[in-house]
Parts: structure tokens; sequence; C-alpha cells
């Protein structure tokens, strides 16, 4: 009950301080069939801003923004409650179909996951060719260079496109899946731990990525790594899991402030290290 | 309304292609529903006319129409059950050293050739019976058995080669794979830590394989085993080359002898009317007989890989 | 002292016992496979591929007309087992229900357990019977009726391989769930299908029993689908029972071209399962 109450007068003292948001949780009850996995998120999200999603493992982080693009109701039995709204229009409307919304809200998952029979060419331009009737060759090319570049990745695959997306290193391999769900051309992209799986450079230059992709399109990134949410967002939504196992949102502001002068004991407990 | 970029065509997919699945899922249900339906009804007239009779009846005389499927159905049953008695040790070796003994290099290869003899055709696997194997079954080991051991009811009359003793050996030999290789696959799922908690008891190489692996394998071995004798009943090419065709019930091995799947293939294209019918009633027999013992093997199988994945 | 090694000793007959059982399998294959090879190659001539069956007793001839037959069947089979063997697959690993999978994946289990023989009973009863002809069709019925099982559980298998992030990933580009299914794990899952079919195609390739009382055999070779058919196998069946001498040894021919057909399949499949395991 405490927590309820806490998250919702972070919820709204948030929204009142900044009036456009694109992406907003209101009341998002997360289920896997009977289990309450994540309670009563209320949360608002700015656009062409990074916000981070931090918390100890466990506490439903990954099941909140698989909630965003309704990837969550993949999973067999799993259900939600509340409302997602994009642009001011729930995502949950009875007759809207989840998979238009999630060509407006991509995800990069938290192991690289390019598809193995693809070629790296094709592994890009996948999204779109699968989404729409066929494109010209040329096209295609086109298309792939141009999100290649903006994942900062062309230039080490430019002579392998042709290769399989699975020949790449661990760094590339996820660079990849990026440019892939930019190829869609979504709105807002969802990143669940992209860099669990790399090494310290990769990881470095998925964060400089993410800072040169903020211009343009409004990041979501899950991370247990607080130090990733020091260096990347702007704004940082912490989570816990409550005493009936289900997680819940602690506090939600800037990053700085999180970071410097949290509201919450909890939340200061967490980023000291003075947490379990 | 959030407008779509997918186009309608691909959500049309959506609703269409796993019923199309379905449609095709629901086709091999049928077929196995129907071929039960349609032997019942092809049978019928035969049931109606011979009733239980065509169940304990010796004989098969289209002159006087007297079908009688006893025969039949008793050669089937001894051949696979003489065959599980000689395929049971040479199959349960050739899996425990394929899974347990064997160095790792020797085991993808001889399983391997193992599981060619598998695919080898059945009718190929008769020629060979009929050319190689009824001579050395004819002599020396029927007259040797008939010379020495020729009191006993099983090895008594002329050594003809044709006969059960030949049919149940190439049985034998064509069930050995398929229960070594469902066998390997159990043993291969018994976890390591069953096989190390008995060797740090002191257990040598073999006790450890017969108190830890096989009783945890067992309801597997069995559904292995299983498996092995069902395909021995439907067997029918190899079978019908080397069993002679004598429609008789005997306890001599060296007789020549009929199964339910050798008759079907030495007398059905030339039978008409009632005896066509009767043929179609030992069909159905047979298919009972093979589905009851698949259902049970299956069963038996799914419950060994059932209570493995609830232990993970 | 002496109990211990009374227990090594044991340990010993027992494992050599086990081996012996290997290598009993092993030796057998080898003598039916070496004597069919050595014996089908003697002869084995290129008047068996190109001629016709010859009248009792004569000398010459081939089973041209038969090796074409069973192209032609084998063919048959496949173009109506492996679209239904491949989406049944699908729906096993993609689509079904918990419920409906369990239905499924056991009439499967069950239908390839129903002996050939009686596969051909039912194809004589539902087509041959109403058409009053024995026909190449029937027997292809037949043939698919057999290959479907194999074509499902193999599929199915190698779908399931295919891990649960492809599929995410897919789906997570706004990729329909079907097209995902057809564009991603298909693929994935290609060597595996692959697999499947071409064990199909060896197992109805030499099958005989079902084809029996639906091919039956003709000696002159193709004419049309509703017509009886010749198959290599039911020759190799007929000559080897025959009494004459060039019969036989034309069975032993035959027999020579399947088991190389079914052996090149065999090797075929290994090389294409240890790539995918890699
Ligand atoms: N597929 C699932 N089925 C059932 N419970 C799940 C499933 N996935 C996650 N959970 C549960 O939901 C809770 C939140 O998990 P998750 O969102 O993965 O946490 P995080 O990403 O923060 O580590 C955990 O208690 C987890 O056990
Ligand atoms: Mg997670």
């Amino acid at each position: 009950m405490d927590t309820t109450k806490q998250t919702e007068t972070t919820g709204s003292r948030s929204f009142s301080g900044n009036k456009g948001y694109i992406l907003k949780a209101e009341n998002l009850r997360a289920f896997y069939g009977a289990f309450l996995a994540v309670k009563d998120v209320n949360l608002d999200i700015k656009p062409k801003s990074i916000t981070a999603i931090i918390g100890p493992s466990g506490c439903g982080k990954s099941t909140l923004i698989r909630c965003f693009n309704r990837m969550h109701e993949v999973t067999h039995g799993a259900r939600i409650s509340g409302k997602v709204l994009l642009d001011g229009e729930d995502i949950y409307t009875p007759g809207i179909d989840p998979v238009s919304i999630r060509t407006r809200i991509g995800m990069v998952f938290q192991k690289p996951n390019p598809f193995p029979t693809m070629s790296v060419l094709e592994n890009v331009v996948a999204g779109r060719r699968l989404t729409s009737v066929l494109s010209k060759r040329t096209e295609m090319e086109e298309i792939a260079e141009k999100f290649l570049r903006q994942a900062a990745l062309w230039d080490e695959v430019k002579d392998k496109l042709k290769q399989s997306g699975a020949s790449l290193s661990g760094g590339q391999q996820q660079r990849l899946c990026i440019a892939r769900a930019l190829a869609v051309e979504p709105e807002v992209i969802l990143m669940d731990e992209p860099c669990s799986a790399l090494d310290p450079i990769a990881t470095l230059k998925i964060e400089d990525l993410m800072r040169g992709l903020a211009k343009d399109y409004t990041i979501v990134i899950v991370t247990h790594n607080m130090q990733q949410a020091g260096r990347v967002s702007d704004m940082t939504a912490f989570m816990m899991m409550g005493d009936d196992r289900a997680g819940g949102l602690i506090e939600f502001g800037r990053t700085d402030q999180i970071f410097t002068n949290p509201k919450d004991k909890r939340t200061e407990d967490y980023i000291t290290g003075r947490f379990g | 309304m959030i407008k779509s970029k997918t186009r309608v065509l691909f959500r049309l997919g959506d609703k269409i292609f796993p019923k199309f699945t379905l449609i095709c899922s629901l086709i091999v249900v049928a077929v196995l529903v129907n071929i039960l339906i349609i032997l019942f009804i092809q049978a019928w007239p035969a049931i109606k006319e011979s009733g239980f009779s065509f169940l304990v009846g010796r004989s098969w005389d289209p002159v006087k129409n007297a079908y009688g499927a006893l025969p039949a159905v008793y050669g089937t049953l001894l051949s696979s059950i003489l065959a599980l008695v000689i395929a049971i040790p040479i199959s349960m070796g050739a899996a425990i050293f394929l899974t347990e003994i064997a160095p790792s290099w020797l085991r993808s290869i001889a399983s391997f050739i193992i599981e060619i003899l598998a695919a080898i055709p059945s009718v190929i696997v008769g020629l060979w019976g009929l050319f190689v194997l009824v001579p050395v079954v004819r002599n020396p080991i029927e007259s040797w058995l008939g010379t020495h051991l020729g009191a006993l009811p099983f090895f008594q009359g002329p050594p003809f080669g044709f006969g059960f003793m030949a049919a149940a050996i190439i049985l034998a030999i064509m069930i050995i794979p398929i229960i070594t290789s469902l066998g390997r696959d159990v043993l291969k799922s018994v976890p390591g830590a069953q096989r190390e908690a008995m060797l740090a008891l002191g257990a040598t190489r073999w006790e450890m394989i017969s108190r830890a692996v096989l009783p945890y394998g067992r309801s597997g071995l069995i559904g292995a085993i299983m498996l092995g004798l069902a395909r021995a009943l439907g067997e029918t090419m190899a079978v019908t080359m080397v069993i002679g065709n004598g429609y008789r019930i005997t306890a001599s091995l060296f007789s020549p002898g009929t199964t339910v799947a050798s008759k079907l293939a030495s007398d059905f294209s030339e039978s008409s009317g009632l005896s066509l019918n009767s043929l179609i009633e030992l069909a159905l027999i047979l298919f009972i007989i093979t589905l009851s013992v698949n259902v049970i093997a299956r069963l038996l199988i799914w419950r060994l890989t059932s209570v493995k994945g609830k232990a993970d | 002292m002496r109990h211990k090694s009374a227990r090594k000793w044991f340990n010993l007959l027992m494992l050599g016992l086990n081996s012996l059982g290997a290598g009993i399998a092993i030796v057998i294959v080898c003598l039916m496979l070496g004597y069919i090879i050595a014996h089908g190659l003697t002869f084995i001539n290129l008047d068996f591929i190109t001629g016709s069956a010859v009248p009792a007793g004569q000398p010459g001839g081939g089973m041209h007309n038969e090796i074409i037959g069973t192209l032609i069947l084998v063919g048959l089979g496949s173009i109506i087992a492996v679209p239904i063997g491949l989406f049944t697959g699908i729906f096993l690993s993609e689509f079904g229900t918990p419920f409906t999978v369990s239905v499924v994946r056991f009439a499967t289990d069950i239908l390839a357990g129903v002996p050939s023989i009686v596969v051909g009973v039912f194809a004589y009863a539902i087509i041959v019977k109403p058409m009053h002809s024995y026909s190449a069709f029937s027997a292809g019925a037949a043939l698919a009726i057999i290959m479907i099982p194999v074509v499902a559980r193999t599929t199915e298998e190698s779908m399931r391989m295919v891990p649960g992030s492809m599929r995410e990933a897919a789906l997570a580009l706004g990729i329909t769930r079907w097209r995902a299914v057809v564009s991603v794990v298909v693929p994935g899952a290609l060597a595996g299908i692959v697999t499947g079919v071409m064990l199909g195609v060896a197992r109805i390739s030499g099958e005989t029993a079902p084809l029996l009382f639906t091919a039956l055999g003709n000696s002159f070779g193709y004419s049309g689908l509703g017509s009886p058919i010749g198959a290599l196998p039911l020759q190799i069946y007929r000559y080897a029972l025959s009494p004459y001498k060039n019969w036989q040894q034309q069975a032993w021919a035959g027999a020579f071209v399947l088991v190389v057909l079914v052996l090149i399949i065999s090797i075929a499949v290994r090389w294409l399962s240890r790539k995918r395991r890699v």
C-alpha cells in the first residue's frame, strides 16, 4: 500500500514538471497468470530523451518495458491492467493491432539476437521487408547503409554485408540489432540491458550511440548498472520489489537529482550500495 | 486510431495461417481415425458372418467360406516374441555400449552404422534373408538343434530353413537398431549426477550401470522394447519372404508359418468377396494390436520424459 | 581382497558382454551391406538401368520402368506429404495449444507406428476399390501417409530448437506472427526440415507392402496416375521369389540400387545434422 501511494505522488509530481510526453503508463499492472509482477506504475516519458530504469534484478524492469510495446502478452498467460498511452492514445484499446504498435515502439534485447539465417544487410532491412510488401534491391541497400551509419556500424561492416549476421562480434551484433530496430523507423526504442552481454569497450560504443540517437528518438533503457544510468540518461526510474513480490516504481526524476538527492530512503540505499 | 504501417494482407495472414496449419494437423488425425473406421466398415461383412469363430478358427478356406485368424495371430505373436528374445540382450548391450562404455570417437560412428541397418528397406532384408539366412538356418542351425535338442517340442520336424525360426531371426535383425537407438536416447537422458553419485560410493562401472543408470531409465527402456515389438508385429515383406507360408499352429519353430501381415501380403490381391472382407478384418486386428502396443510404449516413454522435465 | 577382485572381474565380464552386443549388431550390418553391395555389383549393368522386363527365362532385360515408377511414386508421395507434414510440424511447434498439440502429436506418433501393410489395405479400401482400378495415385497416397509423420515430427523438433529470442526479435520489429514463422523460424530450422524430408524419401522409396495392392506393378512403363505402375521394391520382391536365375540376379541389382540410395541419404543426413550442431 505504502509503495503505491509513494509511486502516485512521485508520478504526478514529475508529470506536472514536464508537460509534453510521448509515452505514459497509468496504473499499469502486469501479471504472469495469477502472479502480479509489476504493480501500479505511473510514469511518463518525454520525447527525444533517454529514460533509464534501474533496480535490483527480478523487480520487474523487463516486464515493465515489455508492456510498453505489447511484447508482454507474447508470453503465455501474461496480461496487464491499466493504460499505456502513446501520443495520448491507449495502445491497449481493443481493436488495436499489437503488430502496428511494435513498428512504432522498437525493442533491443539483452542478448544480441540477429537472425543467423540472414546476412548483415538482410538483418537490417528484415523488419521493413517483412512488414511491407517486397521492395527493390537497391532501395534495400540504401536503407541498410543509412541505418548502419546511424548505428555507427557502417564502417566496420561495409565489406561484410553478405556475411551472416551471426558472424559479427558481440558488440557489432548488438549494434546490428539497433540498426535493425531503427530501420523500422520507430518513435520509441526500448532497450533491455543492451550491454550486459558485452565487454566494456563495446559497452562504451553503444552508450555513445545512444546519446547520438536521443536527438531523434525516445529511448527507454533498462540497466542494472547504475554508472551506465548515470552516464547516459536524462531521467531515471527506480523500481523495487515489494513485500508481496510485486515490483513497483519507487522514485522517478531527473537523473542528477536521483543520484545526488534521492527523495526516497530506499532509492538512496540502493544507489549508495547499501542494498541487500 | 493508431495508424498501421503493416498491410492488411499480413494481418489477414495472422488469422489464416495458423488455421491452415491446424487444418493440416487435423488431416493427420483424420487419417488415423479413418483407418480404423474404414477397416471396420470393410471388415463388417466378415465380422457379421464369422463372428467370434473368426478369432478362434484354425483354417482359412475360401472354398468353404470358413475363415479363422488364429494361426496368423499365433504366428505373429510367436515370431515377434521370439524376435524380442533374440534382440533384447543384443540391443540393450549395444545401447549400454554406445552410452557408457565406448570411447567418444567410437560412439557416433558406431551409432551411425547401426542406424543404417534400420534404414535398409524391408524387402532387401528379406532378399538377403531368402538367399543368405535361410540356408544357414536350415544347416547348421536347425539341423544342429534337431540332433541335439530334438526332444524338445520346439525343435522337432525336418529342418526346412523357411519357418518361424528364420522369421524370428530376420525380425530380430530389423528391430535391433530400433531398440538400440531408442534405448541409447533413454540412457543418454539419465543425469550425470546419478552416475557420479554411484561411482562416489565406490561402485565399479558395471555396478554404476546396473544400479544407477538402468533403474533410472527403466520405463523408457521398456518403452523402447515395446516400440520394437510394435514394429516386429507389423513387419511384412522380410517375414513374408522367409516364413514359408504355412497356415498352421505348431510348437515347432522349424515349421513354416504365417503372420497376419504375411497373410495379407500373399493373399490380398487374389481375394474377393468374403475372403477379402476377412483379410481386411485381419488387417483390423493387426492395426488394433500394434495400436495398443504403440500407445503403451508412448505412454511409458512420455512418463519418463515428463519426470525428467520436472527434475530439471 | 578376493571379494574385491571378484567384483573387478565381474565388472569386466559384464562390460565385455555389453560390448559384444554392439559388436554383433555392427557385424550384422557389415555382413548384410557387404553381401548386397558385392552381389549386386556383379549383376548390375547398363541394361538393368535402360532395359525393360523380359519374359521369364529369357536373358537380359532390366528395371527401367520400375526405376521410373519408383521415382514417380516417391515424387507423388512427397508432393502430398511434405506440405501436410511441414504445416503439421509448424502447428505443433508454433500455434497449438497444449491440448491440441498433445492430441496431434499423439496421432502423428501413432500414425508412424501403423504397419505399412495396413496403410496399403486402407489405400486399397478408399481409393482402389471405389475407382475399380489399381493406380499410381493410390500408391502415392499410401506412401504419403507413411511419410507425413516423419516430416511432421522432424519439422516440429527442429523448429523447437530455434531459440525463442529469434521469435521475440521478429515480433518486436512489428513483424506479424505468421511472417515471423515463415521468414525467421522456418529458415532457422531448414536443415532439420530438409533432413526430415530426406529421411521420409529414404523410407518410402524402399516401401513395398503398401504397393502390393495399390500400385500392383506394370512392366509396360508409366501409363498415367490412374493406372497400375511398376516400382523397384515391388519388382525386387516378385523377382526374388521367382524360380528364374536371371530374375533373381536382377533382384540383387535392384537391391544394390536401393541400398546405395539409402546409404547416400543416410550419409547426407548425418552430414547435415553434424553441420547443424556446430
Ligand atoms: N515468463 C515469465 N513467467 C512467469 N514469471 C515471470 C516470467 N518472466 C518474469 N517473471 C517474473 O516476474 C518478475 C519480474 O521479472 P523481470 O521483469 O524479468 O525482472 P528484471 O528484468 O527486473 O530482472 C520476477 O519475479 C520473475 O520471476
Ligand atoms: Mg530483465
